[in-house]
């Protein structure tokens, strides 16, 4: 089994990365912050499972070998009570689930409580070749001590970082150590799966931070993953996402993810949402906000939503329509009228 | 740090640079309106940067007019003040110089910090004057303003 999955990983990645390695630098579920400014025009694939409060974010940030100073900042929506190696299959197992091969084919931990310059150093930790740090601060105080730690923040990171930390001042730094890759033989491509944990009332994954550093048109795609116990409602301010799949999870796809390292929460039964971004960079000005709550529908800040005049998407997958539902019981209720009315009528016309 | 420019072809640079002139930015200082000309003279001007754009946008000075640019950086990132033509723009656009030290035209803002510098506005001579910031994506992130030289 876990042969398998290593083959079928090993296949995936390598499918992945024939789009990685014509760019520079690292990059995940975040923002580039390299040393020169050059900015890695990937997919990218992410998991937000949702499971007994808790957001489980699992990304993976790819080794390019080149650049000393090169790492990612990822915004996150809370404060992790771990951070660590992400299991070796899970984000491509996700990938072969939703696009699967043809048939022939088949650390320590250290928290930290340090402040410096208005930013709290919250953890750090290291995994792999990865330097991760966790902190808590301003857009302007996390930039300024990405800049301080040799961090070049591309022109559009202020306002980024602005609009985060007004939700959630939560970040995570994670560069490179390009003497580390080395020692540990890592190679160009080579991925380093991160698992977060963040406990959370209600999941959101942060989206616009992929459009980081990005031409207005240069188009970014990404596959992001949810898993949750239920079917969530999801809401979105931009166009270019597709709910590409929304089904209940399949007994096999939950084992071989609960086989995975640090997978063991994954639960019996659970509810998988693929959803697809492939838009220009300058048209992703939003997050995605979900809600497990079949009461409470998504909050709109949660996807940084805030004007009444943006756009409200709901992600509803092709041939599942909101409307379809109340539109089938307001026909039921009018034919249902129209037949008492009828029923009524000729009722008095036999008693005349 | 040295840091490299990310070379842009002049064709499209030039575009860029007659798209800032074109673009119709708005009059955003308080204490710049677009119908009181500055100048002529010495008189100080104060440049605001908040992510990564100036504040204001577009200048109307008489020939003549020195100004003392003050510029205050809120970003937490580096940023640059340039004041020229089409082939100051083009050259630094290109350039490869990490920093500026203050002479005339062209100014280093470190992250959170202010700095100055002066610049002359002559006669107009046709060629629009901008400033701007050529650090690595910076100009084409929009990060540019106009002065328009009143004559008469």
């Amino acid at each position: 089994m876990r042969n398998r999955l290593i083959r079928a990983a090993t296949a995936c990645t390598a499918a992945a990365t024939a789009v990685l390695i014509t760019a520079s630098p690292a990059m995940a579920c975040g923002g580039l912050v390299g040393e020169n400014g050059t900015i890695q025009l990937t997919r990218t694939t992410t998991l937000a499972a949702y499971h007994d409060g808790v957001e489980h974010y699992v990304t993976s940030f790819e080794f390019t070998g080149e650049g000393t100073q090169v790492g990612s900042i990822v915004p996150l929506p809370g404060v992790p009570t771990s951070v660590e190696r992400g299991g070796d299959w899970t984000l491509q197992r996700l990938e072969r689930e939703v696009n699967p091969p043809p048939p022939a084919e088949r650390d320590s931990f250290k928290a930290v409580a340090s402040s410096i310059g208005g930013v709290d150093v919250l953890l750090q930790t290291k995994i792999d070749a990865l330097d991760i740090t966790v902190l808590k601060g301003g857009g302007t105080e996390v930039g300024q001590w990405a800049t301080d730690h040799g961090f070049l923040l591309t022109p559009d990171a202020p306002e980024v970082l602005e609009y985060y930390s007004r939700r959630s001042p939560i970040f995570m730094a994670a560069r490179f150590d390009a003497a580390a890759a080395g020692a540990l033989g890592q190679r160009s491509g080579d991925g380093t799966p991160i698992h977060l944990s963040i406990p959370l009332d209600r999941p959101w994954v942060p989206l616009r931070i992929l459009a980081l550093g990005r031409d207005r048109d240069s188009v970014v795609q990404a596959d992001v993953f949810l898993l949750t116990d239920h079917r969530p409602q999801l809401l979105t301010g931009d166009q270019g996402l597709q709910l590409a799949r929304s089904e209940a999870a399949s007994s096999a796809l939950l084992d071989d993810l609960r086989a995975d390292k640090g997978m063991e929460w994954i639960p019996q039964q659970g509810w998988l949402t693929y959803i697809k971004i492939d838009t220009p960079a300058g048209r992703l000005t939003h997050d995605l906000a979900a809600s497990v709550n079949p009461f409470q529908p998504p909050v709109k800040l949660d996807a940084g939503i805030t004007s009444p005049n943006d756009l409200i998407n709901t992600l509803t997958a092709p041939g599942q329509n909101t409307w379809v539902l109340p539109a089938t019981i307001a026909a039921t209720v009018a034919v249902a009228m129209v037949v008492f009315q009828l029923g009524s009528a000729r009722r008095r016309s036999l008693f005349r | 740090m040295r840091r490299a420019r990310a070379a842009l072809p002049t064709g499209l640079l030039a575009l860029l640079f007659l798209a800032v002139i074109a673009g119709g930015h708005a009059f955003a200082g308080p204490n710049h309106s677009s119908s009181a000309p500055l100048g002529p003279g010495e008189i100080t001007v104060t440049l605001t940067i908040e992510h990564s754009h100036f504040s204001p946008e577009r200048l109307r000075v008489h020939p003549g007019t020195t100004v003392r640019f003050v510029v205050h950086n809120t970003d937490p990132i580096g940023h640059e003040l340039i004041i020229g033509d089409a082939g100051v723009h083009q050259r630094h656009e290109a350039g490869t110089e990490p920093v500026h030290p203050p002479r005339p035209g062209e100014v280093s803002v470190p992250a959170s910090a202010t700095a100055e510098t002066t610049f002359r506005f002559d006669e107009a001579s046709g060629d629009p004057v901008v400033y701007a910031c050529h650090l690595p994506g910076h100009f084409r992130y929009g990060m540019s303003g106009a002065v328009d030289i009143i004559t008469g």
